[in-house]
């Protein structure tokens, strides 16, 4: 799941500062869950603009904006109000804002940070635990990544910065995730994959931003 | 791995000989007498120095810069530092030819701590690289004569190159299967952190009685009480012994500058002068890595009683 956090509302005031009225558009999937731009949180905040003297032309909240069909789906009966806003308002991830300025070429006003993709323990509690970085290693590493659980993502075992079994970043209180790491494929009998020697990583796909998958322009896997 | 040996500091390890490398950390200035004064107290005692790279991620002058300004002055070798934090791969391997060009012979390739532990912490950490595999990119430029793709580098560099080992790390069995892989990447020294427990040093010996490759004990003389319990109190995994951290306390209340300077330069030689003669006398160890950072006057003094 993509994890969202709220912007400080001054910040968000200051960016709606040129607009007077606006159209909000939250998610139903990712930011619902993270309670940041679901039902709820679109209702809240479509009261407090009110209070700060913005016309709100409409709500919704959109299944997945980050799926331009959906988008368009969603969006459809609502054609009136949006064209008629100055700007609109998107509790969504920074895909979501995108597709929506996309889809209706109006000033989009970003609620929400991006913070990650992340496991969701229980509400409120989410940890990163993917950084898309397209090629996945995790076999090697008994299920655990240390791209993104590793603050320098080493791949050959832990730094000299690691004590009992912390990380030196943030002063000892994380987990170092090559101890993890190595506990697991030692309890999974797989030690041998920790042994072996990992190559430098082949960033030159990643490097070629933005990465884009199209089905139609791949000839073969 | 090629038998050539092209540095003193691997012609004293090769021969066996009991071995000092003592420590240089540049600061954030672009003059650096002070760092060439200090070089010039240790040539003579240490076979050569190791020259910081941005150490803790605090930004300074160069590594390489200040290596070669201080072979270049003084004549002592350095072991040139260079970590991943701050260079990807093609830096690195520039700086590397670069370092080769300016006479460098030995290199330590480390990881690097992370940035935000330093003055810059909104800098992007790089870490393109981690310590093994900047080992075996050098292994490979100097045996092979290539770079990471295979490409020839025409005139290759001679570098020995070593790495950092953690004698301190707890649970130790990860760093030991890293210190392997760091063998098989293509070190041919290490130096180890700092350590002031001799039985930790020990057991570490012990631990590592099949690594071929030589080992250097890290230890850091202390210069006052106020240093001794920094490293007991904050840096993880480092204990001063409680007997030596009581007598630097008790040196700490004597009035007379000098005669303080006194008791702890005795306190220093006599602790660590047997913590040598005992690593020597009961370990594989190869030598001893001095970290003396602003107390470089004990350093002839260690190493003359310690021989």
């Amino acid at each position: 799941m993509i994890i969202t956090e709220p912007k400080l509302l001054e910040e968000v005031l200051e960016m709606l500062k040129p607009f007077e009225k606006v159209f909000i558009v939250g998610c139903g999937t990712c930011s619902t869950v993270c309670q940041t731009g679901g039902e709820e949180q679109v209702k809240e905040m479509a009261l407090r603009l009110k209070k700060e003297g913005k016309e709100i032309t409409g709500t919704v909240v959109v299944e997945s904006p980050c799926d331009a069909r959906v988008l368009r789906r969603d969006t459809r009966k609502l054609k009136k109000e949006i064209e008629s806003s100055d700007a609109i308002l998107a509790m969504t991830c920074g895909a979501g804002v995108q597709d929506i300025v996309d889809h209706t070429g109006k000033m989009t006003v970003p609620c929400l940070d991006t913070k990650f993709l992340g496991q969701i323990e229980r509400i409120g509690e989410f940890y990163e635990r993917c950084r898309a970085c397209g090629e996945c290693i995790l076999f090697e590493t008994g299920g655990i990544c240390p791209i993104v659980r590793c603050p320098k993502s080493m791949l050959n075992g832990p730094c000299g910065g690691m004590y009992d079994g912390k990380c030196e970043v943030g002063g000892h209180q994380k987990d170092c995730v090559w101890v993890v790491i190595y506990n697991r494929l030692k309890d999974l009998g797989m030690l041998d994959l920790y042994r072996t020697m990992k190559s430098p990583r082949d960033n030159s796909r990643l490097s070629v931003q933005p990465r884009e998958i199209v089905w139609a322009t791949v000839v073969s896997r | 791995m090629s038998e050539k040996v092209s540095s003193d500091l691997m012609s004293q390890l090769k021969a066996r000989n009991f071995t000092f490398t003592g420590e240089l950390e540049p600061e954030k200035t672009t003059d650096l007498t002070k760092v060439v004064e200090t070089a010039n107290k240790l040539k003579g005692y240490v076979v050569a120095c190791n020259v910081t790279d941005n150490p803790q991620s605090f930004g300074y002058v160069s590594s390489l810069a200040a290596s070669y300004i201080v072979q270049r002055d003084t004549g002592l070798e350095t072991i040139y530092q260079l970590t991943c934090r701050d260079r990807n791969r093609l830096a690195l391997f520039s700086d590397l030819l670069g370092a080769a060009a300016l006479a460098i012979r030995n290199v330590l390739a480390l990881t690097g701590d992370h940035t935000t532990l330093g003055d810059t912490p909104q800098a992007k950490p790089v870490f393109d690289l981690d310590s093994v595999q900047l080992l075996h990119m050098i292994r490979r430029m100097v045996d092979e004569g290539v770079d990471l793709n295979g490409k020839e580098i025409e005139s290759p560099p001679k570098f020995h190159v070593g790495g950092g080992v953690n004698p301190n790390a707890k649970p130790l069995e990860p760093e030991l299967i890293k210190l392997e892989k760091k063998i098989v990447a293509g070190a041919e020294f290490f130096q180890t952190q700092v350590v002031f427990e001799i039985e930790t040093a020990k057991r570490f010996f012990n631990e590592t009685k099949k690594c071929e490759a030589p080992m250097l004990i890290g230890i850091f003389p202390l210069k006052s009480y106020g240093i001794a319990e920094y490293f007991d109190k904050t840096v993880p995994g480092v204990k001063v012994p409680r007997d030596l951290l009581e007598s630097l306390s008790k040196a700490k209340n004597i009035q007379d500058k000098s005669k303080r300077r006194e008791k702890y330069n005795g306190i220093n030689l006599e602790y660590f002068v047997d913590f040598i003669k005992e690593i020597k006398k009961t370990t594989q160890a190869a030598g001893c890595h001095i970290m003396s950072v602003g107390y470089e006057e004990i350093v002839p003094n260690i190493v003359e009683a310690a021989k």
